[in-house]
């Protein structure tokens, strides 16, 4: 089980709740469960979403492992130019 | 791939040095080929019509006139390329950019386009071409495109993040918010508040190269596209995925660069291209003049940015509060998002909140620009927080470094921050002779911080050794800042060999796996990432012919400064063998030696900025003149520290354009007015000081040499930093970017 905290407009989509704990081992299975228990996140999924673990950016690397007890956060995930 | 502490303190051999660049002698001479430089046989001039309307209906395109003129060899317009966008709206909409369908919305959207054997018939074609408009009110302003009675741009566009969904559309595609705490109790306790409202203008990107390309189309569905980009691999995509090829059967090729800076991640005029070839069954040439380039392809956004900023009498922020309002084009956007996060980036903020409203305009589809949405965010804090720092009483440099961000400290976009930069920068500041330097009448300083993300993303590395022991580098990522000489120096420091035995290539598509653009300053980044792991594997093999060669197990050979040596009490005595030698050996060890890698080069390290401008204002006139510019930013590892400084320099050259002259000049018909360099003032080198950089090196974790991105960050202060210098010289608080001469008399006399 782990804490994941949701960037505010992320949080209105997941019925208020900037904070949720979720069973889920890595990325992959954190967005699993996010989009089965919050269908209404799924259009800012499909934009994209990055997770930050422990202060660390990750957007592409979903077999990232969710250390237990670690902050995880959700950031939109940006580019640059 | 984390970083070895050793390397704080190891000695690189290569890293760190600064040889003269691969790609120099070919720039100087004139043997470099960019977008317009490639040629071939039968190919024809392709050009695009453009729309004169900011906002119009099209009735009716009649091209009949313009293909029967001889000499036409195809003419396209939308009903040319059917939408096989499949539901992915970004994608439908850049479609629509290349080609508009059912409405123009901009000056300078494309609504036909032609192929002809040279560029006098194309013209003349393009004449003959009949379009009926029918002309809707349009807006180009932000401010007035936000507002509830403005114009319609997009009737589909309902905004999201808000709840509940709006009943009706508008020009607001989104609002997003960030932040934590409490704002409202903490700016409540404040014992000194400043708010304010700031606006930028609309920017180009200015890369001195238009966009240029040469499609070919063959009969058996295969193509080629030679073009000048930042992203060969995702204009592959985008291009097939648009004209609906396989994208395997689609070469791209990228070619030197001159200039980028966010422009050339998009496609614009690319898949026209190749559908002018399909169709005309002959390559196309089509290149991007001046005017085209300005109104069709790359503005930022224009921006308007309420900043209310509380703290109490020791110099501590309280709380902080932004809303900001980014034009994005006739399009949805996500650019007052990236704003909302990097605002506040630099401080220590227990209560923080920020929102962003993304806002449709007729103008051009708003396109990345170096950290894009980051320095006019920067900008509105940076200045808000010099006017605190005042009246509290504090000295700019101490107040914000009283609320610096640092490790452990709660970023303003949410996560945790590792070890940063932005202490050191200001520390840096603080004792920079700069900060000491005597000024004259109508003179002043300012100084402002900047943030931003860096990022990584796929990257694939091709590293092959040839039998003469020198080897070839093939990276995806395109050389638009010096990567070239940045990646042959990491492959030269992993091997252990001279950096003039490595030449580092920039793949085309068919050759290599795929890789992100070249953008979010993850060229040296990602693709030196790539290259460690690359020559990691190749050694691998050098240890294993080694063996081969001795007759000896490998686990016995080892890597030290570019040879093969044995350990051991039974082999120890072997004379090392040098990787010429076992190159040399390669035909008759096994073959080829090379090494290879694939990754996501996840784990950017954040990167800030603080930044001096010394300026002298001419009362009476308005004009303006950057006395001096320093520029102090963290690198993480400077890999070639010359092309480190030339970003720095480059970001601030730039970012003082776009402080003191730079605008998009719309008319009340809403057809942009200065489209052209004459008109659209860049800074060039009589107007800019020598501008002085200090690189400072704080490890990022995630990189094995520490190396943090540096492209960007550095156009992020000079907005603020040139304001605060020109509001501290006239003792007026400037509000509005650019401070063009007429806007700092305004400000003088109001």
């Amino acid at each position: 089980m782990v804490e994941v905290t949701l960037w505010g407009s992320l949080a209105a989509a997941a019925e208020g709740n900037s904070k949720i704990e979720i069973e889920a081992k890595n990325i992959r299975e954190l967005f699993e469960r996010l989009r089965e228990r919050f269908p209404r996140l799924e259009p800012l999924m499909a934009r994209g979403i990055a997770v930050a673990i422990d202060g660390t950016i990750y957007r592409d690397t979903w077999s990232k492992e969710l250390p237990a007890g670690a902050e995880i956060y959700l950031l939109p995930r940006l580019a640059g130019g | 791939m984390n970083f070895d502490p050793s390397h704080s303190k190891r000695s690189f051999s290569s890293v760190g040095t600064r040889p003269i660049r691969p790609d120099g002698v070919d720039k100087v001479t004139g043997r470099a080929r960019y977008g317009a430089d490639f040629n071939m046989p039968g190919q024809l001039v392709g050009r695009i019509l453009r729309s004169p309307h900011a906002h119009a209906i099209i009735r009716k395109i009649d091209t009949s006139r313009a293909a029967q003129l001889p000499g036409v060899k195809a003419v396209l317009t939308a009903a040319d390329l059917p939408d096989l966008t499949n539901g992915d709206a970004a994608m439908y909409d850049i479609l629509d950019n290349c080609m508009a369908r059912k409405k123009v919305l901009y000056d300078g959207h494309a609504v036909a386009a032609v192929a002809a054997i040279d560029a006098r018939t194309a013209k003349q074609a393009l004449k003959l071409i009949e379009v009926e408009y029918e002309l809707l009110p349009h807006v180009t302003d932000v401010d007035q495109a936000f507002a509830p009675d403005a114009p319609l741009i997009n009737d589909t566009i309902f905004t999201t993040g808000v709840d509940p969904k709006p009943d009706r559309p508008s020009n607001v595609s989104m609002r997003s918010q960030f932040g934590h705490g409490d704002v409202d109790a903490g700016m409540a306790r404040a014992d000194f508040v400043v708010e304010r409202t700031f606006k930028t203008e609309q920017t180009h990107q200015g890369y001195i190269e238009p966009h240029a390309c040469v499609a070919s189309v063959s009969s058996d569905g295969t193509a080629d596209l030679w073009v000048c980009t930042q992203g060969h691999f995702v204009y592959r995509q985008h291009c097939a995925q648009l004209l609906g090829m396989d994208a395997s059967k689609l070469r791209v090729t990228s070619s030197e660069i001159g200039g980028g800076f966010g422009g050339k991640t998009h496609v614009w005029a690319e898949p026209v291209a190749l559908a002018l070839s399909r169709k005309a069954g002959r390559p196309v040439k089509l290149v991007m003049t001046r005017d085209e380039v300005f109104r069709a392809s790359g503005p930022t956004s224009a921006t308007s940015i309420d900043v209310k900023i509380g703290a109490l009498t020791d110099g501590t922020i309280i709380a902080a509060d932004a809303t900001l309002r980014y034009s994005c084009g006739p399009y949805a956007g996500a650019w007052a998002e990236v704003g909302a996060m990097t605002a506040f980036a630099c401080y220590k903020l227990e209560n923080v909140r920020t929102v962003g409203y993304e806002v449709l305009v007729n103008r051009p589809k708003t396109a990345a620009y170096r950290a894009p949405s980051a320095p006019m965010a920067a900008f509105a804090v940076e200045s808000a927080i010099d006017e605190l720092a005042k009246k509290v009483g504090m000295d700019p440099v101490d107040f914000r470094i009283r609320n610096a961000a640092q490790e452990g400290t709660k970023a303003s976009y949410g996560p945790v921050y590792g070890p940063i930069g932005i202490g050191p920068t200001l520390e840096a500041v603080k004792n920079h002779p700069h900060m000491k330097a005597p000024l004259g009448k109508n003179q002043g300083r300012g100084m402002a911080c900047g943030f931003w993300f860096n990022f990584g993303g796929q990257t694939c590395t091709d590293l092959n050794i040839g039998m003469d022991g020198t080897v070839s580098l093939a990276v995806g990522t395109v050389d638009v800042g010096g990567s070239r000489a940045s990646l042959s120096l990491v492959a030269a420091e992993e091997l252990g060999i001279d950096y003039s035995q490595v030449r580092t290539v920039i793949a085309d598509t068919s050759s290599l796996g795929y890789n992100d653009m070249t953008d979010g300053s993850r060229g040296t980044f990602s693709s030196s990432m790539a290259t460690i792991s690359a020559a990691r594997n190749a050694i691998k093999i050098l240890r294993e012919r080694a063996a081969q060669m001795w007759d000896i197990p490998v686990e016995d050979v080892t890597w030290e400064n570019g040879h093969a040596v044995a350990k051991g009490e039974t082999h120890g005595n072997l004379p090392k063998l040098s990787l010429k030698e076992i190159a040399a050996a390669s035909g008759t060890t096994g073959g080829p030696i090379a090494g290879h890698s694939e990754i996501v080069a996840d784990g950017a390290g954040v990167s800030f900025a603080t930044h001096i401008c010394d300026i002298e204002v001419d009362p009476e006139t308005g004009a303006t003149k950057v006395l001096r510019y320093t520029v102090v930013q963290d690198a993480g590892k400077a890999v070639h520290p010359t092309y480190v400084e030339g970003q720095y320099q480059g970001g601030a050259a730039q970012g003082i354009g776009w402080a003191l002259n730079e605008e998009y000049i719309y008319g009340k018909d809403g057809r942009l007015q200065n489209a052209g360099f004459l008109d659209y003032r860049i800074p060039v080198c009589s107007d800019l000081p020598m501008i002085d950089t200090q690189i400072l090196e704080i490890p990022n974790p995630n990189h094995p040499y520490g190396v943090r991105g540096v492209g960007e960050t550095s156009i992020v202060p000079p907005l603020a930093a040139v304001a605060n210098a020109v509001s501290n010289a006239v003792g007026v608080r400037m509000l509005h970017i650019p401070m063009s001469p007429p806007r700092i008399l305004a400000a003088l006399e109001a």
